[in-house]
């Protein structure tokens, strides 16, 4: 039994692999920038628990501003994703522009909040 | 092929055509909302209205007066004597930032209208922007033909317009604005899958948060709206860039405002969204995962991560579960509490029990505010499953919620009315559509073009229910009677209408529906009737039930027409006639109207913040004279002001709200208590009633020399002759009663001279028959 199973997770992480591989090079960089905006706020958060989150507005400005860029990420790379039907007739120079705005807005509102 | 272009740009110009139309109708709708809540101002004058419109016109003045800094800043200590309030951080600015952008702008261009002018007419230019924002919402989900008519009917839906009456200058009025330019937006980003629109909601969603509490319903209705549309496997990219960007730039958004703060992070109200914000992102990965593996691939995954994720799952719950119920309440607070929980606040906390608002609704009070709609709702509801869209199903879980909580507190229903607008607004703009194009399929010269869309038909049918309303508003009321007869079997029309239609569209696509003519024709006018009585009611309801500013009162007699103008002639007495710093104790429904008009300060007001101030002032109204002069004098009052309508016939008086104060003071201070002042379970006030209400404060400042007006004492609102005719005071004495009795002020007798050993005595006593702590501790101040 642990074995086979053992035996799944390999082959899953091997097709896994494979599939990702074919993923187009602007897509993984994205995926690198969610991945670490993701890392900064798992840091965060480790560093509230173990110090404490007095500042809380500050804390709180540092992780949803790593989850809000990593969320954002995201949903640009939804975007451009050439494989995604829905977004055929959204050009990725408008995705990436709507992107921007969202970042500019989001950054705003952190610096406000930062105290 | 030359047929085929003429054809084509014929399109074009149709639609060209259909949008320069709708822009006028919109425009027209816009007036229409605008000028049908200038009745308070016609009938009575432009004037502030209510009491929570006052404090927020004085906060308006305060903010254009120092400017925006010293207003965040603003310790306010009018109110709430000797505590004091911090406005910045304790109102929701939304409103009053508006209003004082709107008069600045005006001002700068050298329009110059007073603050007060700016306030009386900030709601119903919200209105017209609220009926446009209607359109765009209903447009999305169902069309331009649809949200023109459910335009129209927010213009002057009656429940509305009570709380954006030219005057009413209260949160409500730009925030029913922005709540639905949210959901419009929330919903324009699912369809177009756009990070701009999330960006625009996120923005338009502080502006809500900015401007009332009631943005609590957004941010559980769209995580509710999204874990609907999971469950249902209706998950798409869309839904995530629709949500997730403004769970994250919302919350932050919403911590930005100070009456919020951290509060949008750490009370359940929030948690909902969160937790969807969690289950978004799994099922967004598994969606992911899903695309890129192969089916047999997936499969195995599942298992993997079904097996490993349960574990997680239940840690998180768990710690999430104790963290939750850790705080007494759960986190909630107790306005939610008691939205969840219908019964919570009269169990637990009267004051919120006590506002009327704060009451369920009865039924007639849901015919009084949406009228026709009510009947319309269901056949909306039935429109939209078909066929069902995001957008549409966000529409049907909006009016399912808002039923829920509008049954709940009878305010509420000012969040359930433009759901009811825009459900209405499809059910018309369907049954329209299929009964002209009914029509026009059977019209011998134009069967040619019977294939145009929906939109310009039921424009133009909005067009002429406008028409149609404008002679039958001049015919007098009096055909009303008649109508309600004729709504039953109107509505009925409608229903079978939508039903027809549903059995039609389900039958094929392209063909048309065909209604014999002449039903279609006799169903188009009973429909146009029905939007007339509508109208004729909206406009009933503007004019006569919904524009009374109640600081001004009228009443119609044989002898022609009455007005009260009591309220205002107190407060200008308490202006003129006493000093700056005299405090002034009433019951909290008059705090915000004293400080507002009358300039003084004052114990207690509508912000209900502090609950052992409000039963202490409670305490001493229910207290005997000398007991409650105790009280007051350590609070330093020096005038206490009580409303009588028993001469009058004013019905919201002191006396009818006694029991309120007797209850909240009871609640604080247990030697209060209820039963002492009914006889029987029964609140009377004559010959039967107990001798603690005939001794009580309020009773006596309410009916000292009453007695005097016509011999006997009747109470014309209690309908009885009062039991205690010939009152005494010994420690107040009258100062000021209003023309119509409806204001009596009193003033504190200052202590008598002389008598360390007569007020020891005093001391002694009281402190034994008022187990008030407080009166006692401070009491010793003023003499020693």
């Amino acid at each position: 039994m642990a074995r086979s199973t053992s035996r799944d997770a390999e082959a899953l992480f091997h097709s896994l692999r494979s599939a990702y591989v074919a993923t187009p090079s602007s897509l993984k960089i994205i995926d690198l920038y969610v991945g670490f905006a993701v890392f900064t706020a798992v840091i965060q958060v480790v560093y509230m628990a173990v110090v404490g989150s007095f500042p809380f507005n500050s804390f709180l400005s540092g992780v949803l501003s790593c989850v809000g860029t990593a969320v954002l990420a995201v949903c640009l790379r939804i975007q451009v994703n050439k494989e995604n039907k829905e977004f055929k007739d959204l050009p990725p120079e408008r995705a990436f522009a709507d992107f921007v705005l969202c970042n500019l807005v989001l950054h705003l509102v952190i610096m406000n909040f930062l105290g | 092929m030359a047929a085929a272009a003429e054809t084509s740009s014929d399109r074009t110009l149709r639609s060209a055509f259909g949008s320069v139309l709708s822009f006028f109708i919109l425009l027209l709708i816009g007036v229409l909302a605008f000028s049908i809540r200038l009745f308070s101002v016609i009938k009575y004058e432009s004037v502030i209205h209510e009491f929570d419109p006052y404090f927020n016109y004085r906060v308006t003045q305060f903010l254009t007066k120092n400017g925006i800094y010293d207003f965040w800043n603003w310790f306010d200590d009018r109110t709430w004597y000797p505590l004091g309030r911090v406005i910045g951080g304790t109102v929701y600015p939304g409103l009053t930032l508006t209003a004082g952008t709107l008069w600045r702008i005006l001002n700068s261009l050298n329009i110059p209208l007073s603050v007060e002018t700016v306030c009386v007419f900030t709601a119903p230019i919200f209105s017209a922007f609220a009926s446009w924002a209607a359109y765009l919402l209903t447009k999305e989900v169902k069309g331009a033909g649809a949200g023109l008519t459910a335009a129209v009917l927010l213009a002057m839906v009656p429940s509305y317009i009570s709380r954006s009456v030219a005057g009413s200058y209260d949160n409500e009025a730009v925030a029913i604005f922005a709540l639905i330019i949210t959901f419009y937006l929330y919903i324009k980003t699912l369809n177009t899958g756009s990070l701009f629109y999330a960006t625009l909601n996120a923005i338009a969603y502080f502006y809500m948060v900015c401007s009332w509490g009631g943005y609590t319903f957004i941010i559980n209705l769209i995580p509710m709206h999204v874990l609907l549309c999971i469950v249902t496997g209706r998950y798409s990219s869309r839904l995530y860039i629709a949500y997730a960007p403004l769970v994250v730039l919302g919350t932050l958004l919403a911590s930005l405002v100070p009456v919020v703060g951290f509060n949008a992070v750490l009370t359940s109200e929030h948690f909902a969204s969160f937790l969807v914000f969690i289950i978004i992102h799994v099922v967004a990965l598994v969606y992911y995962i899903k695309g890129i593996l192969s089916a047999k691939m997936f499969k195995v995954a599942v298992t993997l991560v079904v097996s490993i994720g349960l574990v997680v799952c239940c840690a998180v719950i768990a710690v999430l579960i104790a963290l939750v119920a850790s705080s007494p309440t759960m986190g909630w607070s107790g306005r939610s509490l008691s939205l969840l929980d219908p019964t919570y606040a009269s169990k637990y906390i009267p004051i919120i029990a006590s506002v009327s608002e704060h009451q369920p609704p009865t039924w007639p009070s849901y015919f009084m505010d949406i009228n026709v709609l009510a009947f319309l709702v269901p056949a909306g509801i039935i429109a939209c499953f078909l066929p069902l869209s995001d957008a549409s199903s966000f529409a049907v879980l909006y009016i399912v919620t808002s039923v829920y909580f509008s049954g709940v507190m009878v305010r509420l229903m000012l969040v359930f009315a433009p759901a009811a607008c825009i459900m209405s607004g499809i059910a018309l703009s369907q049954a329209f559509d299929v009964f002209t194009r009914s029509i026009k399929f059977q019209l011998p010269g134009i069967s040619g073009k019977s294939d145009f869309d929906g939109g310009d038909t039921s424009s133009s049918s909005v067009v002429a229910e406008n028409d149609a309303a404008k002679p039958d508003k001049s015919e007098e009321t009096l055909k009303e009677r008649p109508s309600r007869k004729n709504k039953k079997k109107e509505k009925e029309q409608v229903e079978k209408a939508s039903v027809e239609k549903t059995s039609t569209k389900s039958k094929k696509e392209k063909r048309l529906l065909v209604l014999p003519l002449e039903a279609s024709v006799i169903a188009l006018l009973l429909l146009v009737f029905l939007g007339s009585f509508y109208v004729v009611h909206c406009v009933w309801a503007a004019a006569e039930a919904y524009s009374a500013p109640s600081i001004v009162l009228t009443s119609h007699s044989h002898d022609g027409l009455h007005v009260f103008d009591d309220f205002r002639e107190a407060y200008a007495w308490l202006r003129h006639n006493t000093e700056v710093d005299d405090k002034v104790a009433s019951w909290w429904d008059y705090g915000y109207q004293t400080t507002a008009m009358a300039n003084r300060t004052v114990i207690v007001d509508n912000n209900t913040w502090n609950n052992t101030h409000i039963a202490t002032v409670g305490t001493a109204m229910s207290s005997p004279e000398k007991a409650a002069w105790e009280i007051f004098n350590s609070l330093d009052v020096k005038y206490v002001l009580v409303v009588f309508g028993g001469l009058v016939g004013y019905p919201s008086d002191d006396i009818n709200k006694f029991l309120w104060m007797v209850r909240i003071g009871g609640g604080v201070f247990p030697h209060i208590k209820e039963p002492d002042y009914l006889r029987d379970g029964q609140y009377r006030i004559d010959s039967q009633a107990t001798p603690t209400m005939l001794n009580c404060l309020m009773y006596k400042l309410s009916y000292y020399r009453f007695v005097d007006v016509d011999g006997k004492g009747f109470d014309r609102v209690r309908r009885t002759e009062i039991g205690k005719k010939y009152i005494k005071l010994t420690h107040f004495e009258e100062v000021f009663t209003t023309h119509h009795w409806m204001v009596r002020i009193y003033k504190l007798k200052p202590p008598r001279n002389r008598i360390r050993g007569k007020t020891k005595k005093s001391k002694t006593k009281t402190s034994a028959t008022s187990s008030s702590r407080k009166s006692v501790a401070r009491k010793k101040n003023p003499w020693h």
